[in-house]
């Protein structure tokens, strides 16, 4: 049997429509942290709603390890209190009329006290939030909140974990704080957490496993590097941190040499990796700002196989990036440090080479 | 005095009745998906706009020997329900009932529904979460609940002279007998329980409004 194998397994079968959305879905979460991904409307929390219960899917089957929590064919489906589930929401949800320790003993409060004050010790220690026990969520900053809701989210010993973006709104360094001490707790229980985020550095900060989301379907599944790197849709790419996504037609295929031509539209064209496409077709091309090198004379013995010329249309500073518009046949934003746009003497109207390597030319749909 | 005690137990036995009546009604009304629940809100707010003899007209019709009700009534007790007090207690709930559902209706949907969520999540039945979650939350809503319902009643004439008549010592409330005594151009009387009426009237709300200043009485204010 595959459940005795994979004994805590999260497996999530799911169509829901409602209205013009759809969300049709099938994934297995193993024990450990998975990123689900995608832009905002993707269909995110209503999957979390779904696997938690507060949603009732149009059919499917959603079970952790042997236990069937819902499936339609078999009419099986449990009330949101009967499925053993941490749900930790983006407001932390804390009961504003209950005090810390309070709101931690909730999932518990038919323990024993004696019970009830072992997991407790444990759970405030663990989260580093035993001296704030006794306040109110309102006493709280968006940080500490977190934490609590967290340790409450995990008193009940839950067999999976669902995250609904947890920790926007925090500084990295809380995040990763908080990250590496829900690390710790699940080095002991090994359960299945599904972690929704559109947060790329998020992603990179957790990435064993990611699930990207798109219009209610899955569209990728892999670690992180693999699947953000080279994003198969658009709004996808967009929400991965690819500032550059530039339409252009198909002019030549060569096979042997895995690459393809692309007109942009404008005059310029380039080598992109091969895709399924023919001669003719439309394409869209996805490129990181910061893949894009720029140079002030025409370079030569160079790897790369697509130098444009162009004209730096504007700059602007964030930080310590300079942001760069380039007008080169199509429009590109290209991000340098600061040093380098200093060294290079950059500014606007200056003429500027723009180089790019093939395998930085995502295609996406 | 005796119209002052006898409105005042009215209104209390009134409000205790209507809190037990009205919490799973407004529970219902603030949390149902049932589609059709805009005809029982309809139904639960007409006392607000309908003319309390309108109203008394039809409880006194339907209390009355030929009424359904007034029938079953007499073959239990061997009396009809019309002019008595038990009469004027269930016509006072319907009367008030829209002033006891709507403020609990109100704080029961401002309720941010992820607490709810986080509720069930955590393994509490809806009866738990009602406990602990919801009522705690709501307490401005109930009280103001409960001093609109009781003033209210207290205050109401047309439904009490249509359906209890002007009984002393058993329907002649204290609303009625100001009338009666500015009929009989009895000022002086008249003054007297309407004064009274006001006085406990207002240190009632100020010991309401001044217990619920921390957490305010939002419905009564917006």
């Amino acid at each position: 049997m595959v459940d005795e194998l994979t004994p805590s397994e999260l497996r999530v079968r799911a169509r829901l429509s409602r209205g013009a959305f759809q969300l049709d879905v099938d994934f297995s979460v193993p024990p450990g942290i998975t990123i689900l991904f995608g832009p905002s409307g993707a269909g995110k929390s209503t999957l979390l709603d779904c696997i938690a219960g507060l949603v009732v899917p149009n059919d499917g089957e959603i079970s952790i390890g042997a236990k069937e929590l819902y499936s339609s064919q078999r009419a099986i489906n449990f009330a949101p209190q009967q499925r053993q589930l941490g749900y930790l929401f983006q407001s932390a949800a804390l009961f504003p009329h209950l005090t810390a320790k309070q709101n931690i003993e909730y999932g518990i409060a038919h323990f024993s006290p004696a019970d009830r004050n072992i997991v407790l010790v444990e759970l405030l220690r663990l989260f580093r939030i035993e001296t704030l026990a006794s306040r109110k969520p309102a006493e709280l900053s968006g940080g500490e909140a977190q934490r609590v809701a967290l340790a409450r989210a995990l008193v009940t010993n839950p067999k999976a974990l669902l995250l609904d973006e947890p920790l926007s709104g925090l500084d990295a360094e809380l995040k990763s704080s908080i990250i590496a001490d829900l690390r710790a707790w699940n080095a002991a229980h090994q359960i299945p957490i599904l972690y929704v985020t559109h947060d790329r550095p998020e992603v990179d900060a957790l990435g064993e496993r990611v699930i990207t989301l798109d219009k209610g379907q899955i569209v990728q599944q892999g670690i992180p590097r693999e699947v953000l790197d080279a994003p198969r849709k658009e709004s996808l790419a967009l929400a991965s941190g690819f500032e550059n996504i530039l339409e252009g037609i198909v002019r030549e295929i060569r096979l042997e040499d895995g690459i393809m031509r692309v007109a942009l539209n404008g005059s310029a064209s380039i080598e992109v990796p091969l895709g399924h496409n023919k001669p003719g077709d439309p394409v869209r091309i996805a490129i990181r700002a910061g893949d894009i090198l720029l140079a002030l004379e025409r370079p030569k013995g160079l790897s790369a196989r697509n130098i444009l010329q162009g004209t730096i249309q504007s700059l602007e500073q964030r930080s310590v990036t300079i942001i760069c518009k380039v007008a080169a046949g199509a429009n590109f934003e290209v991000h340098v440090t600061l040093s380098a746009a200093r060294a290079l003497s950059l500014r606007a109207g200056s003429q500027i080479w723009l180089v790019l390597k093939t395998y930085s030319c995502h295609l996406v749909s | 005095m005796t119209e002052l005690l006898l409105s005042f137990r009215l209104a209390f036995l009134v409000t205790a009745i209507l809190l037990v009546l009205a919490t799973p009604l407004a529970y219902w009304l603030a949390f149902s998906k049932f589609r059709a629940k805009f005809l029982v809100e309809a139904i639960v707010a007409l006392p607000l706009i309908l003319p309390p003899t309108v109203l008394g007209f039809y409880l006194l019709v339907a209390m009355g020997p030929r009424g359904p009700f007034g029938k079953l009534w007499l073959a239990l007790f061997g009396h009809t329900l019309a002019f008595t007090f038990t009469g004027l207690v269930i016509a006072s709930v319907f009367y008030s009932l829209p002033f006891c559902v709507q403020p609990l209706v109100a704080s029961f949907e401002r309720i941010d529904p992820k607490l709810l969520a986080a509720s069930r999540v955590l393994g509490a039945n809806s009866w738990r979460t009602f406990r602990t979650i919801i009522l705690p939350l709501s307490v401005p809503g109930v009280i103001t609940a409960l001093v609109l319902t009781f003033a209210h009643t207290i205050g109401e004439f047309g439904v009490v002279l249509m359906v209890g008549g002007n009984l002393p010592g058993t329907t002649r409330t204290v609303s009625i007998s100001i009338y009666d005594h500015v009929q009989s151009i009895e000022y002086a009387e008249a003054n007297q329980l309407a004064l009274t009426l006001l006085a406990i009237s207002f240190v009632l709300l100020v010991l309401v409004y001044g217990l619920n200043r921390r957490v305010g009485v939002r419905w009564l204010t917006n």
